[in-house]
């Protein structure tokens, strides 16, 4: 890897999990100290495994890193930062006001935004106020996944826009009202942010098409927000010589044709490209080896390995299709496919005869891609935050404004731009979706997990409170939380990579979900290389560190699971999602 | 000057529309707030969720939610407590504070729909 010329003191690593965010970024920071500087390295993903990579202890605070001098790491659990910023806010009360006031406070400060605003305001006490990190000459953060990232990074603008214009008092910012206090901080911050001589955004993808469009995404929403101090990062590009391996012949060409098409705004970024590994990066030898990856000759005598006997997708499809009816839910995080498998899912069983609604909220929405033609019995729509806001809006101005005067109005509409209104409106619709697995199957190709999990907790306080008040609640609304939780309604599908990061997040999506009451119904673990069938030494040996990952989901993780081969024909359309199907898992 | 005050259960907003459904009771109120402030009535609303000191200092307001948190909302007049576990509307604040309502607004019909209340973890 060629180091950018970095020459920002703050550098943001963004992408989907699983590219590669923290190897990267460990290297960086790697390389930038063995260059003499002294670093700090910070992770805010709730899912972080710096320590394991780093190989030390890590904790609030920047601990040395014995093996790399001058090189510091913390780690900020975004959801810890919302505990102890709770208790800030509730705990001077206890005692005083009843029991049932700071019960129902507690619950208050348990919801969505909290857990945000919390891992912003870690985020902005090391951004905001230089004074913290002032020991280090670069300070590298390796950040959550896109969607995460992108709410963190989008607050502050989006609340100092607030706190300026709000006028009418206690508003819809319930939990920032404690916070506001720290407005010159998120203001330093945000300008730390947009200043180009300050800061640089590292986008990383792999060189794939819904890769880079998602990474495209970013680099406009960050542009957008006056982040325009951008570098591309290509992570795992594999480029063999033609002609000696199926599966090594289509990732050379898949790689390429993935490149030559990215957006133009990506191809003229700067840009850096990081060779496929044959192995975890895992510990700093291997870290230094992305930065020098000579020091790895690929393997001279491979042996290809076999992956674990597992049901295959086909069986999957037959489980499936037993229930008749109901919900399908895939649910992981982004970049492992699950897209794809819910289109494959859908496809399949509209191709058995049965009507399918496929319906996604995943904002990258490549479903319209992955499904061009039509299919008989499949419909395919779309829940798009956007347009959800906009008809919420609509609803209420229309169904209540009518009866405000000016000011009223004016009140109205201040609250609905609050953050909370987009959580809103595409849970509505969420809920809207789930009903219609009465009749049918319904397949959900969900939003990553911190999104998805958001829906599920506004799901469950929604329930409770529908359960206490009996109002004009929606039918499907009144519904949906026993829907999801019933094995016969709802099955969810977690999908995963045979690779560290994705499983170890899939693992912490499967607890989130016990904690809502749901139990996944099988686990998916896409794009195998072990089962590819490939000769490839490089490839065989990146297929052979898969195995301990493939064991671990089979044997500890899932109540079934299916293993589907990294495909040479991508799964697009009918035909090639139908291909995922037929696929035998290996010979 | 007369003194009105709410003392309203943990919410994140004041008109509810962060809620499944929009609170028309919620909505109708903040208007009607906004009147009492015309006719030179000084208006407080206290959250428990963003304003948890104002309860604690009031002694009569810690003993209704002591007998019940369905006590909320509190309407306090002029230090005393008006009415508890109801939204009032735009008549009966103005007979509680002595005004005549001579203007003729619309008003929406009070259900009790749910919305922005304690518990809906919007925020």
């Amino acid at each position: 890897m060629d180091i950018p010329s970095i020459n920002t003191r703050y550098l943001f690593f963004t992408g989907k999990g699983g590219v590669g965010k923290t190897s990267l970024s460990c290297a960086t920071a790697i390389a930038l100290s063995d260059a003499g500087r002294r670093v700090l390295i910070v992770s805010t993903d709730p899912a972080s495994n710096l320590d394991e990579v780093l190989g030390a202890n890590l904790s609030g605070i920047p601990t040395s890193i014995p093996e790399v001098p001058d090189l510091f790491a913390l780690n900020i659990d975004p959801e810890a930062s919302a505990h102890a910023y709770r208790e800030r806010m509730v705990a001077p009360y206890r005692g005083i006001l009843p029991p049932a006031a700071i019960a129902s406070m507690e619950e208050q400060f348990s919801g969505a935004c909290t857990v945000e605003i919390a891992a912003f305001d870690e985020f902005s006490a090391l951004l905001g106020d230089p004074e913290k990190t002032q020991d280090f000459d670069h300070v590298i953060f390796d950040t959550a996944p896109t969607g995460h990232t992108l709410r963190l990074l989008s607050l502050p603008s989006a609340w100092n826009g607030f706190i300026e214009s709000s006028t009418g008092g206690a508003s819809c910012l319930g939990p920032l009202a404690g916070l506001e206090k720290q407005r010159s901080l998120y203001a330093a911050t945000v300008a730390q942010l947009a200043d180009a001589q300050q800061t640089t955004v590292v986008l990383v993808s792999r060189p794939e098409t819904s890769a880079l469009r998602e990474a495209d995404r970013t680099s406009g929403e960050l542009a957008e927000l006056g982040i325009s101090n951008q570098v591309l990062a290509i992570n795992g590009l594999f480029q063999a010589e033609l002609g000696h391996d199926a599966i090594a012949d289509a990732m050379t060409r898949r790689a390429n044709a993935a490149l030559k098409s990215m957006p133009d705004r990506l191809a003229n970024l700067p840009r850096q490209v990081t060779p496929l590994m044959p192995l975890g990066m895992v510990g700093i030898a291997a870290l230094r080896s992305l930065i020098n990856p000579n020091a790895y000759a690929d393997p001279a005598n491979p042996t290809i390995a076999h992956p674990p006997e597992l049901p295959s997708f086909n069986s999957l499809l037959n489980d499936l299709e037993k229930g008749g009816h109901g919900v399908i839910m895939t649910m992981g995080k982004g970049g492992v496919g699950k897209t794809t498998v819910a289109a494959a899912i859908a496809v399949a069983l509209a191709q058995r005869g049965h009507p399918v609604l496929l319906s996604t909220t995943d904002p990258a929405a490549h479903v319209a891609v992955t499904i061009e033609n039509p299919v008989p019995n499949l419909s395919v729509s779309r829940i798009d935050p956007v347009a959800e806001v906009e008809r919420y809006r609509q609803e209420i101005v229309e169904k209540a404004g009518k009866n405000l005067d000016a000011s009223g109005l004016a009140m109205l509409e201040e609250d609905l731009r609050s953050p909370c209104t987009e959580e809103i409106a595409v849970f509505r619709a969420f809920a809207k979706t789930v009903e219609a697995g009465k009749n049918a199957f319904v397949v959900l190709d969900t939003a990553p997990t911190g999104h998805t999990i958001l829906l599920l907790d506004a799901a469950e306080a929604y329930h409770r409170e529908v359960m206490r008040v009996q109002g004009d609640m929606p039918e499907a609304v009144r519904q949906l939380l026993p829907r999801l939780r019933d094995p016969a309604y709802t099955r969810v599908i977690i999908t995963t990579l045979a690779e560290a990061t994705p499983v170890h997040e899939a693992e912490r999506l499967q607890q989130d979900l016990a904690r809502a009451g749901i139990k996944p119904f099988a686990w998916v673990i896409n794009q195998s290389l072990l089962a590819s069938g490939t000769h490839n030494p490089l490839l065989s040996e990146r297929g052979r560190y898969e195995i301990p990952f493939i064991r671990k989901v089979a044997e500890e993780l899932s109540p079934r699971c299916a293993l589907i081969p990294w495909l040479a024909e991508p799964p697009i359309g009918a035909k090639g999602l139908a291909g995922i199907e037929q696929r035998k898992p290996i010979d | 000057m007369k003194k009105f005050e709410v003392y309203e259960p943990a919410m994140c907003c004041s008109t509810g529309v962060c809620g499944v459904d929009v609170d028309p009771v919620l909505v109708q109120f903040v208007a009607d707030l906004q009147w009492l402030s015309e006719q030179g009535v000084e208006v407080a609303r206290h959250n428990l969720s963003q304003d948890p000191q104002a309860f604690a200092s009031n002694p009569d307001v810690v003993n209704e939610m002591e007998a019940g948190m369905d006590r909320l909302p509190i309407m306090v007049v002029d230090g005393k407590v008006a009415s508890t576990g109801i939204y009032l509307n735009r008549d009966q604040l103005a007979s509680k504070l002595g005004l005549a309502d001579k203007t003729e607004k619309p008003h929406i019909k009070i259900s009790e729909s749910g919305c922005c209340k304690p518990s809906s973890g919007c925020c």
